[in-house]
């Protein structure tokens, strides 16, 4: 207990590194800022983690010498995730990234247990003195491809991998359609469920699934490029999930919402040496470049892309909304009134379907 | 449904069982040799890295799968080693094989996440793999072929041919086999290398054939599917073909019935079912009267030494 204790105030003296083999000794103000990340997925996976990853790197490469980032991958959302941020505290990180839904509650458990440590997690909604909150409006990327996805269908008909029911999914599917709608009113989304958030060769199989159900452009919620390497393979459409994508599937990859974590990171960090860090609740999308657009893919023809970066830019300049009403679910329930706007708090809890998603 | 959504599930389900009985096959060999190898997963993503780089280097797909073979013998016979030769406990071992496997691999392939392959061409020319009803028959590439020439192989192997016998009495009574004069480690040592080429070759099918592609633990837990079926098989090669089919098709319809508009299980209770299937099969053999029937080989997971 003792040597806990030590460490911890430690952490609390230096706010720096004071890994175990510098028990005891002095921590010195040259010592760079230990910065830790969880994973729900491996970092080679193309997709989500991977994201994540490369906004780490960014960050090591901003700060150089003077921090020092750690990370541990395949951490499964669950007990085994407190075990991994007290393991990554204990090692003297003072400001701890959990980049995954499912860490919220071990993550809440242990920045409460640890107050001197600073933690931020991705896509939850639990926060306190020292956790704050960060997420990237996907939506609006979503929005972006949907309009393309309509414009481009020639059947009408879209297919979506999915892998949880959770809002930050549904709010995808239900901007993506709303989207495609807009250009093509006779469009439908058909969403397939997976429960993984990263199995090849199933996201592949429910992709051929899609196909042959008719759906000849195919988006994703799951981490793999596998689904996009079935759309290369029957001469679909398809999107990047991520990361730019197009190295996989050069013809079906049209373009693909990017995660750009890495202003964030660097802001943070920032924070924490600066000592101006803060809780808080952030969400930013394509105005403040969390959420990029993956350049277009040459076979789009001038009108899609040009509908596609109206969209784009409506939603920067902030005179769009991807969830403007009139919107019904649907089961024939109306959402929004006409003009109608979706607040974030709608978006956060959503857990309904806009007419024309067939799940 | 139509007709052309039905052969295309048949297709899907085919391709996504036969990498499943490949690792189930080499398993099976290996546990009816009295080894147990959890491993299996980690051969797998060794096969299916070392594959991947190979094809990927060389832009010639077949010889991706020969690598993939060797780097599952070897990765095996790391196992051989620790468990036969120096007799750690096999469970132990084979999970850390699984742990080391994962980590190699993951380490092995960064450098190639987001590069693609060109996949093996069926094996039949296009008038027949191309014909809207007789793809169903040879639409597939030769591993698939390979996998059902294989299954009639090893049932051959292990009930006509001396050395199956031999093989098996290994398994099932060591002490025994090595007083008439037969050498158990050797043998063994066969099995399990023969279990890590299959591995290798099942893991290569994932990086080179379902998804050609490296992503991290492409294999999604597979290895542990096919070591559920060589229980759940009974230690038969044709039920281990039978079981790998019917998981494809629970997998397959499942996923096409939702496409479809209408789900026949909810994704968890599908994610569980291979594994409820083997609890099922293993109760089934646990009531069976006589034993020897349905049994597991006797000597299964037993270190042996000579002269202990």
């Amino acid at each position: 207990m003792a040597v806990i204790l030590d460490r911890r105030t430690l952490l609390a003296g230096a706010g720096a590194s004071a890994a175990l083999p510098f028990l005891g000794a002095p921590a010195h103000a040259a010592d760079p800022l230990k910065v830790g990340f969880i994973y729900v997925g491996p970092v080679g996976d193309f997709g989500y983690t991977h994201a994540h990853d490369v906004a780490r790197k960014k960050t090591q490469d901003f700060y150089a010498d003077k921090i020092k980032t750690n990370y541990v991958e395949n951490v499964p959302e669950g007990p085994d995730a407190e075990r991994v941020l007290r393991q990554l505290a204990q090692e003297g990180n003072a400001l701890i990234f959990a980049t995954s839904f499912g860490f919220m509650n071990a993550t809440a458990k242990v920045a409460k247990a640890l107050p001197k440590v600073y933690f931020e997690h991705a896509t939850g909604y639990m926060r306190g003195p020292n956790l704050a909150t960060y997420n990237a409006r996907f939506y609006e990327g979503r929005a972006v491809i949907g309009t393309i996805a309509g414009m481009m269908s020639k059947t009408g008909v879209g297919g979506y991998v999915a892998s949880f029911p959770i809002p930050e999914v549904v709010m995808g599917i239900n901007c993506f359609t709303l989207a495609a709608r807009k250009v093509n009113p006779k469009f439908q989304t058909k969403v397939l469920w997976l429960s993984t958030w990263y199995d090849p060769a199933k996201e592949a199989d429910a992709a051929k699934a899609l196909a042959d159900q008719g759906a000849d452009i195919i988006t994703q919620h799951t981490d793999s490029p596998a689904p996009l390497q079935v759309c290369e393979q029957k001469g679909l459409y398809g999107f990047g999930q991520a990361s730019d994508m197009s190295s996989i599937a050069p013809k079906a990859h049209l373009t693909a919402i990017v995660d750009n974590w890495a202003p964030y990171y660097i802001g943070r960090v920032k924070a924490v040496m600066d000592g101006t860090w803060k809780t808080g609740d952030t969400w930013w999308g394509l105005k403040q470049d969390t959420v990029q657009i993956a350049p277009y893919n040459a076979a789009m023809p001038d009108n899609v892309k040009k509908a596609a970066d109206d969209v784009k830019n409506g939603i920067i300049a902030g005179t769009l909304h991807p969830v403007t009403g009139p919107v019904t679910d649907n089961k024939g329930t109306q959402r929004l009134k006409d003009g109608e706007k979706a607040n974030d708090e709608m978006l956060e809890k959503m857990d309904w379907y806009v007419e024309g998603v067939q799940s | 449904m139509n007709f052309d959504i039905a052969i295309s599930i048949v297709m899907t389900l085919v391709v996504a069982a036969t990498p499943i009985l490949l690792a189930g096959l080499g398993e099976l060999i290996a546990e009816k040799s009295g080894v147990l190898n959890l491993g299996v997963e980690g051969m797998m993503l060794v096969g299916a890295v070392a594959g991947f780089i190979a094809a990927s280097l060389t832009g010639f797909t077949p010889f991706g799968y020969a690598v993939a073979a060797l780097a599952g013998i070897c990765a095996s016979l790391l196992f051989g080693v620790l468990a036969l030769t120096l007799g750690s406990n096999q469970v132990a071992t084979g999970l850390a094989l699984t742990i080391f496997g994962t980590g190699l691999s993951s380490l092995a392939g960064a450098g190639f996440v987001g590069t693609t392959i060109t996949r093996l061409p069926a094996l039949f020319p296009p008038t027949l793999a191309g014909h809207p009803l007789l793809r169903l028959v040879f639409g597939y590439d030769v591993i698939v072929y390979l996998s059902i020439a294989l299954t009639f192989a090893a049932t051959w192997f292990l009930n006509h041919t001396r050395l199956g016998l031999i093989l098996r009495s290994v398994g099932e009574s060591d002490a025994s086999a090595h007083a008439i004069g037969y050498p158990v480690t050797t043998i063994r040592y066969g099995a399990v290398a023969f279990g890590g080429a299959l591995a290798g070759l099942a893991g290569a099918y994932y990086s080179l054939a379902v998804t050609p592609m490296w992503a991290d633990r492409i294999t999604a837990g597979r290895g542990w599917i096919a070591l559920a079926l060589v229980v759940f098989s009974s230690w038969r090669p044709w039920r281990l073909l039978l079981g790998a089919y019917i998981f494809g098709a629970v997998m397959t319809l499942e996923l096409y019935s939702k496409a479809a508009g209408f789900a026949l299980l909810p994704p968890e209770m599908l994610a569980m079912l291979p594994y409820l299937a083997t609890v099922a099969a293993l109760a089934v053999i646990a009531m069976r009267p006589s034993r020897g029937r349905l049994d597991a080989p006797r000597c299964l997971g037993k270190p042996f030494r000579a002269g202990a």
